[in-house]
């Protein structure tokens, strides 16, 4: 119990050090006296490059945690993510449609709705197929189901798209990063994130009943089918918007809750505030770490966060191939 | 204060896929005593305690406490007063025995203090001797004390009515009697006790009532003298069994010969 109390207060000092390290590392490091330099040419970096990258990387790192742990709250299972389970995928078919069709160009806020809607459309088809009680069969098939309706739609989308540079653009922002995003990227999605963590903070109750299964949790007073909408519109406003601004970055929902839930302990709300503050330290690290590895041009977050997420997933199915029946 | 409660199921009827399970069940429950419902596999007993938690939704009928239908009251204000232990508990997190004990106490999110819901959780724990478990993870116990931890998690809602599926499943003896001298005291408190055991013996040492369900309908209603006749045990088990004049500590013995030949 002591040891739980300094995991929040570690998780954020290791954030804000994370912050300050992405603002001053990249192709060219900002001294310490940029805050007070008028150099124009610093200041823009930091203005207009570093300072909205690394705050977007909490707002995306942390919506991603957040949305993971609640996820698998809800489903009672540790492998549920937004990105395996096709949510952040169907978020991405949702803003890919929107270009394609002409209409995000028409207001600002276009592009991040229809990913939101996109995702929205994704939970509630998640609900449908894998239900409340899915083994972890049914709930691995259902992700592969609803990403390969994504992946396939976005694909047509691409494939029918009159520009192929506009298609490369698209496919490079579906990636995933947090490369040349402005202040407007995040005045866009951090209201949307913040609505989207309410939500899921208001069904924490029921994600706790949930720990006694359904039955348990009705007769615990617990409307199911209320919990039900507010996870499909906070997990849907919170990847969605996520999506939207960055691209599809896998795996942080699954790897955060996954790694505290021994040190914070298994109920699920006592996982929910943490695993967003983990998420922002992990897609903070990843972005540091893509600026830093050698080469022409930089790797894309989302690649790098599939090539750590995707073995720990396999570790972890691998782990649990007994139960799954 | 004394609870003075009534739980009333009037014409129950409950269909699933066209098969009916309960038909036309009429009954009434009062708080203060301990209702043993008895019946085959099958029988209807655990739809029986659904309706009458407010879980399942009966094809026709209504279930009242004290004359307000179920259905009428907030779900919360149905959990405060009507704890319900299921048949199958799930514990889908691995989570200290502390901690799931304070899920009983979810239905008072908005009503008690911390202080009053962590008195209600030791309350709880002390009266089921697992205070001992409180940082212990639940998926390490046993069957046995697994159970004991999940009535402790029943008890945290202190509700004037409980309601329990098979509560002595999977404890030994010794703590069988412990768990159901535990549920008669708390009806001595007042509380309304409901619970479905397989056990005659049991049952005839915990209950003050016993109905017996059979085919979805109640074929006997009353001490468990006089509900558990050898004629319907026949009926409803055929097994032949008989009362011993014999009592021990007061409670009457049941002496089951075997499956009813013929």
């Amino acid at each position: 119990m002591t040891a739980r109390r300094w995991i929040m207060p570690s998780l954020l000092t290791l954030v804000l050090v994370l912050a300050i390290v992405s603002i001053v590392v990249g192709r060219i490091v900002l001294g310490w006296n940029v805050w007070l330099d008028q150099d124009a040419i610093g200041r823009t970096i930091l203005l207009e490059l570093r300072l909205p990258r690394a705050l977007l990387g909490i707002v995306i790192g942390g919506a991603l945690g957040l949305a993971g742990a609640a996820l698998q709250g809800y489903l009672r299972n540790p492998l549920a993510d937004p990105g395996t389970l096709g949510v952040s995928s169907m978020a991405g078919f949702g803003a890919v449609l929107s270009i394609f069709l002409g209409i995000a160009d028409l207001h600002p806020w276009i592009l991040p709705l229809s990913g939101v809607a996109g995702a929205i459309v994704g939970m509630a088809a998640l609900f449908l197929l894998a239900g409340l009680a899915a083994s972890t069969l049914t709930l691995v098939l259902s992700g592969v189901i609803l990403s390969a309706i994504a992946v396939a739609g976005i694909a047509l989308v691409l494939s029918l798209s009159p520009s192929p540079w506009a298609a490369g653009e698209i496919v490079r922002w579906l990636l995933g990063a947090l490369a040349d995003r402005s202040l407007d990227d995040l005045a866009i999605s951090t209201p949307l994130v913040i609505v989207g963590a309410a939500l899921i903070l208001t069904s924490r109750q029921a994600l706790d009943a949930l720990t006694l299964g359904e039955t348990g949790a009705r007769s615990l007073g617990i409307d199911l089918g209320r919990a039900q909408w507010q996870l499909a519109g906070g997990v849907g406003l919170v990847v969605g918007a996520s999506v939207a601004v960055s691209g599809i970055i896998g795996f942080v929902g699954l790897v955060v809750p996954h790694l505290l839930r021994p040190l914070m302990g298994a109920k699920p709300s006592s996982l929910l505030v943490p695993s967003a503050v983990g998420g922002a330290a992990l897609v903070l690290a990843g972005d540091i770490v893509v600026r830093l590895l050698p080469g022409g041009s930089e790797v894309q977050l989302g690649v790098v966060m599939s090539l750590i997420g995707a073995p720990f997933f396999f570790a972890l199915l691998y782990s649990m191939r007994r139960q799954v029946t | 204060m004394k609870i003075d409660s009534r739980l009333q199921v009037a014409e129950l009827t409950f269909e699933r896929s066209g098969r009916r399970i309960l038909d036309s069940i009429a009954v009434q429950f009062a708080s203060g005593s301990v209702t043993v419902v008895l019946g085959p596999n099958g029988a209807g007993k655990s739809t029986l305690l659904g309706c009458m938690a407010g879980l399942l939704r009966p094809s026709h009928g209504i279930v009242e406490l004290d004359q307000t239908p179920l259905g009428s009251l907030a779900a919360d204000e149905r959990a405060r007063r009507i704890a319900f232990l299921p048949q199958i508990a799930e514990i889908s997190w691995p989570v200290d025995v502390a901690t799931l004990v304070a899920l009983g106490r979810i239905p008072f999110r908005h009503r008690a203090s911390d202080a009053e819901n962590d008195a209600a959780v030791r309350r709880a724990m002390q009266a089921t001797r697992t205070t001992q478990w409180s940082q212990r993870v639940v998926t390490t116990l046993s069957g046995g004390e697994r159970a004991r931890v999940l009535l402790a998690r029943v008890l945290a809602g202190e509700a004037d009515w409980i309601l329990a599926d098979e509560p002595f499943a999977g404890l030994d003896p010794a703590h069988q009697f412990e768990a159901a001298d535990l549920l008669r005291s708390l009806a001595g408190q007042g509380h309304g006790i409901v619970l479905t055991i397989h056990d005659l013996a049991l049952a005839a040492r915990i209950a003050d009532r016993v109905v017996v369900i059979h085919h979805g309908r109640i074929v006997a209603d009353g001490t468990p003298e006089a509900a558990l006749t050898p004629p319907t045990l026949r009926e409803v088990y055929g097994i032949d069994a008989q009362w011993l004049s014999v009592r021990e500590r007061g409670t009457p013995l049941i002496a089951i010969h075997g499956r009813h030949a013929g």
